[in-house]
């Protein structure tokens, strides 16, 4: 079964004295373990769309299903806890609690979560070990690269344990030596443990590395196809740099 | 968690965050200042009124109370005193003869109060003895002396060693004279007392206008603590509860010998209340705009914290406990610089001597000692709290309003 199912799925802001159609008429589904990346021009809906994958947005009309769970039905304090048990986010910028360290900042995720403060201090080292970051676990995001402030992002993400990533442009900041950093670590993450990745991007590096890439264009879907990645490729980030 | 990322949160604009704090603790210092300063004043007068003139308590005939005629007397003194003596909590008992009278010099007269008193019990109950500008204190034994106030002596352009004469009405009511010798000059912090009042041993006094043996018009009682003056009144009232009831003599207090000395008290303590709660509320309007510059400035951040999971709940709860600390840590400060301020002033004392001649009519002294009681700390720590907490809603209701999906929106 899908772990997302979107079902004709329609978004209208009639903020401006024009209505805008950001998303029109979109029914797709995501398989577990996926690494998708979804493109498009500016404009053209990618974030909309991850909005209401997330839950961070009501469609105008149609559906969301995440396991199954009719995501558009939730009100905005329940979707809240769902959003804290089942999905993960990195965002492009402001991922992370200024104030708080890098490992406090995943802690921070689970703590919500509840989840007892032993348990927790095992995930976070295991969190931070595999984004690369142990070293660095008690420097705040200040003191930290764009690059690293990512990656504590997708270890955050993760110390939840969700169902999925949801990932708004998170290269968008970042050099290519960066951009490459994570994503192999998300790859790794990927195919070690079947993490489910959906990435908004026109960073071309990283439409490179999806396996599918979902092409949207005014609030439609253009083009869907999915691509046999050499896996060499994959593995050996040095190639690409 | 909350607590210590809220906590962190009020420091991320140093700067700002010590403005609101240096505000607040100003603001502080200035209203508990000026209670202080007030309370100081106020308490000051209210003591030098019990140690000079009034004691914290006094017996009467009930009659006199109504129109001060010498004929109204209270019977055997000593037996009374001496059970007033037994108390605990009591420094000084004594009684004196008091009539209103007319006092002449070659220049001028007046009209005065004239207090038979026993030297050597006088000055364990009042510290006039202490007031002496020249001469000295009524020496027991030595006849027809008089011990006048310097605004007196001034009007009737008097000196130590001057005569003067006397006229009162005797037990009868016939007008009678005594001429008198200046011993000394006093001067307290009430012209109007001084003015008001003279001295005379208690046998001189009882000779001349014939006052009867073994009678006395009032007995003052000092204690050692102003704040027993009720306890102590009602145990003399439970002692003499049948010469009371049969209304032979009546217990007051100073606070019911002089009720506006209590009133402008509390009128004080309520005007420097009022000042402080406004001064509060004008720095919650502060800590409150502060509040939302902080969280205008955090919208991606605080959306991010929803698009994770932190519920609405936990973000109010947050953004109001970076209000209370913020305020709390001000008002800490307040108080704490306000308690070293008036301790250090209450120690060395607020010199106001110029203005000195208008406060002394009015009776304050013109050496201020700013205090204020643990209790008014207390009320106002917790009115700081009460502050922080109000100021902490309007912020955190702002937060909630939030859309996470702007979070996600943000383009740096
Ligand atoms: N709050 C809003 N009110 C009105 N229109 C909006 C709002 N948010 C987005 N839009 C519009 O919806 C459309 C889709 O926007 P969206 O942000 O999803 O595009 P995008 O593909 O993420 O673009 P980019 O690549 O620039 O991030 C755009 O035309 C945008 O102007
Ligand atoms: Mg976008």
């Amino acid at each position: 079964m899908s772990i997302i199912t979107t079902k004709n799925l329609e978004k209208i802001y009639n903020e401006s004295i024009v209505p805008v159609h950001a998303i029109n008429n979109i029914s797709l589904s995501f398989e577990k373990g996926e690494f998708t990346a979804i493109v498009g021009p500016s404009g053209c809906g990618k974030t909309t769309l991850l909005n209401l994958l997330g839950g961070l947005d009501k469609p105008t009309s149609g559906e969301v299903f995440i396991d199954g769970i009719n995501l558009t039905e939730f009100s905005s304090n329940k979707i809240i806890n769902f959003r804290l048990r089942n999905i993960g986010f990195v965002f492009q910028a402001y991922n992370l609690i200024p104030v708080l360290t890098a490992k406090e900042n995943v802690e921070f995720i689970m703590e919500l979560q509840g989840i007892p403060k032993q348990k927790r201090e095992e995930r976070v080292v295991h969190l931070l070990e595999q984004v690369g970051l142990k070293e660095r676990m008690n420097n705040r995001p200040g003191e930290l690269s764009g690059g690293q402030q990512q990656r504590v992002a997708v270890a955050r993400a993760l110390a939840s344990k969700p169902k999925f990533v949801l990932a708004d442009e998170p290269t968008a900041n970042l050099d290519s030596t960066s951009t490459g950093n994570l994503l192999d670590i998300m790859l790794k993450l990927n195919e070690m443990e079947n993490t489910t990745f959906i990435f908004a991007t026109h960073d071309s590096r990283v439409m490179k590395r999806a396996r599918r890439i979902i092409t949207l264009d005014d609030g439609k879907v253009v083009q869907d196809e999915n691509i046999k990645q050499n896996m060499k490729k994959q593995v050996n980030p040095a190639d690409e740099n | 968690m909350l607590f210590s990322i809220a906590w962190k949160n009020v420091w991320r604009n140093k700067l700002r965050s010590l403005i609101v704090i240096l505000s607040i603790s100003l603001g502080l210092l200035g209203g508990l200042f000026y209670l202080a300063f007030a309370n100081g004043m106020v308490q000051h007068q209210i003591d030098a009124t019990i140690k000079t003139q009034i004691s914290n308590i006094q017996l009467h005939n009930p009659k006199y109370m109504l129109d001060n005629e010498v004929k109204y007397t209270i019977s055997s003194p000593d037996s009374i005193i001496n059970k007033i003596e037994e108390i605990k909590g009591v420094r000084g008992v004594t009684s004196r003869i008091k009539s209103t009278a007319m006092v002449s010099s070659a220049i001028t007269g007046a009209g005065i109060t004239i207090i038979g008193i026993n030297p050597v019990k006088e000055k364990n109950v009042t510290n006039l003895y202490k007031k002496i500008i020249e001469g000295t204190y009524l020496i027991p034994g030595k006849k027809y002396q008089i011990f006048i106030g310097q605004k007196l002596a001034d009007k009737l352009k008097v000196k130590v060693r001057s005569k003067i004469v006397i006229a009162a009405l005797d037990m009868s009511g016939n007008i009678i004279y005594g001429a008198f010798r200046i011993v000394g000059i006093f001067k307290t912090e009430s012209t109007n007392f001084d003015l008001s009042n003279v001295f005379v041993l208690k046998n001189d006094l009882r000779k001349l206008i014939g006052f009867p043996a073994k009678q006395t018009t009032e007995i003052a009682v000092l204690l050692n603590d102003n704040n027993q003056t009720n306890y102590v009144a009602n145990k003399i009232k439970k002692i003499f509860s049948k010469a009371i009831s049969e209304k032979k003599y009546e217990v007051e207090t100073w606070v019911e010998i002089q009720p506006a000395l209590k009133l402008i008290n509390e009128m004080f303590i309520q005007y420097s209340m009022i000042f402080l709660i406004i001064i509060l509320v004008a720095l919650s309007f502060g800590i409150v705009n502060t509040m939302l510059m902080a969280i205008m400035e955090r919208v991606r951040e605080l959306g991010m914290l929803m698009a994770i999971g932190m519920s609405k709940m936990k973000i109010f709860l947050m953004i109001m406990l970076e209000t209370i600390f913020l305020s709390i840590t001000g008002g800490a400060a307040g108080l704490f610089i306000s308690w070293i301020a008036i301790t250090i002033t209450h120690k060395t004392g607020i010199d106001l001597s110029v203005v000195s001649e208008g406060l002394n009519a009015l009776g304050y002294s013109s050496f201020v000692h700013p205090m204020l009681g643990l209790t008014y700390y207390i009320l106002i720590g917790s009115l700081v709290i009460v502050t922080a907490i109000t100021s902490s809603v309007l912020p955190a209701r702002k937060a909630l309003k939030l859309n996470p999906a702007e979070a996600v929106r943000q383009n740096v």
